[in-house]
């Protein structure tokens, strides 16, 4: 047992496909919430096999997209003080602000550099301790607790120049927000599989109680994925909405506790803004006041003019389903991966990014 | 972001792993798990293991599925 080749079988998936063409009849619109589930469905070529019935929706599940510009702006004016060391996951640096990025910043000489872990991000303040090093932190449930750890660690070792600007968000709020603020019109979700290794799904029950509408928490491996769409397919059939993990192999109800604990020693929940949604009630998380010196948003003290998304960019459209990227009308002509507008083409778990690499008309 | 191949600890230091994926060795952080042991498979996200896959769910859930589609084929 690999965990992973094992769904990787084409007898398996194939039976699968003929199961969701066998109960799938009617058109249904199904979201995938989480940004790494998208580009598994377009790199196994999910959608050139399912029936014309199903839709599949991206979500507002790519961190670095639903990351609101006036953070971004943040991120870059950061950057400019000097001595100072960003630190930062990939993605983020080539997300364009409203007047520059944090790309250009670092041709221009600024310190920023990319990190696989905030592990390497201790290590670098550490190592430099002449010099100030701010993690940036982005991401949801999953990658919280890694920055929780390397913030409980800091303040262990006594470490003064490692800062946190905080910009996590929180998945089942913007369930909530998804409903009710923006009423999307879809039949089905596919739950983020590593959100709900950490808070298991029993974090979805709030919301599944309020609005029962099918929810499944899938994994990634193509049999992961297609199990997930022929149990909401199943479940819209028979029109008996359900709360369903199809990842029982990584996912449970409860999920990683110890991982929530460091979470809550360090974050506490407040409103955040989403690019394309607005503020969301509690879907962010601050930094505590027991950790406060560590927080970058503080300590440097830094103010960003309130600041418009680039115009004419639709990405708040297609994070929440309302327009597929083909439907912008920057889409493949001034938005590209080499020049992207928008934050969604620039990620590669962006929607954009994975329509411009994959999408082919049927 | 969120990188899905399971991966296997091959030596624990403290409260880091090395771990083998798919036959390229690289280090984990262990603080977000409880009852690890080298041999064990876990997720990794961003430098931490963040979970410990249950090779009984595992192992389980194939079997129905398999069973579902396989051995009763004269069953759609």
């Amino acid at each position: 047992m690999k965990y992973s080749e094992e769904y990787r079988d084409g007898r398996l998936s194939r039976k699968l496909i003929d199961r969701i063409n066998a109960v799938a009849k009617k058109e249904i619109r199904l979201m995938e919430v989480c940004g790494t589930h998208t580009v598994s469905i377009f790199r196994s070529g999910i959608r050139s096999v399912l029936p014309e019935t199903i839709s599949l929706l991206s979500g507002p599940g790519c961190p670095v997209c639903v990351t609101d510009q006036q953070d971004i702006d943040a991120f870059i004016a950061l950057s400019q003080i000097d001595n100072t060391i960003i630190t930062t996951f990939g993605d983020l640096i080539r997300v364009p602000g409203t007047r520059s990025s944090l790309q250009r910043e670092q041709a221009d000489g600024r310190d920023i550099r990319i990190v696989y872990s905030t592990v390497d991000a201790l290590e670098i303040a550490r190592k430099n301790p002449d010099k100030n090093v701010v993690f940036l932190g982005v991401g949801f449930e999953t990658t919280t607790p890694t920055i929780a750890a390397s913030l409980i660690s800091a303040r262990e070792t006594d470490l003064e120049n490692y800062f946190v600007y905080p910009a996590h968000k929180l998945v089942p709020p913007a369930l909530f927000a998804l409903m009710e603020t923006i009423g999307v019109n879809i039949d089905g979700f596919i739950l983020p599989g590593h959100v709900s290794v950490i808070i298991g799904t029993d974090a979805y029950l709030p919301f599944f109680e309020k609005h029962p509408v099918p929810c499944v928490v899938g994994g990634f491996e193509p049999a992961d994925i297609l199990l997930a769409i022929l149990r909401l397919a199943e479940q819209i059939a028979e029109g008996a909405p359900r709360l369903e993990n199809a990842y029982p192999r990584a996912v449970t109800a409860h999920g990683n506790a110890r991982a929530r604990e460091m979470t809550d020693a360090v974050f506490e929940p407040c409103d955040a803004p989403w690019r394309g949604i607005g503020t969301i009630p509690d879907s962010g998380l601050r930094i505590r006041k027991s950790y406060e010196k560590f927080d970058a948003q503080k300590h440097f003290a830094i103010t960003v003019p309130k600041s418009a998304p680039p115009k004419g960019c639709a990405c708040g459209d297609i994070l929440t389903g309302k327009k597929i990227p083909p439907e912008c009308a920057l889409f493949k002509k001034a938005c590209t991966p080499m020049t992207p507008v928008g934050p969604c083409m620039v990620s590669s778990e962006g929607t954009c990014a994975a329509y411009f690499k994959y999408f082919t008309q049927r | 972001m969120c990188l899905a191949i399971p991966s296997k600890i091959v030596e624990i230091e403290n409260s880091m792993a090395i771990i083998d994926v798919e036959g390229v060795r690289r280090k984990a952080s262990l603080l977000l798990l409880e009852d690890v042991a080298v041999g064990d498979y876990v997720i990794v996200h961003a430098g931490y293991a963040i979970n410990k896959l249950d090779a009984a769910a595992a192992r389980e859930s194939l079997e129905l599925l398999r069973e579902a589609f396989f051995k009763a084929e004269d069953h759609p």
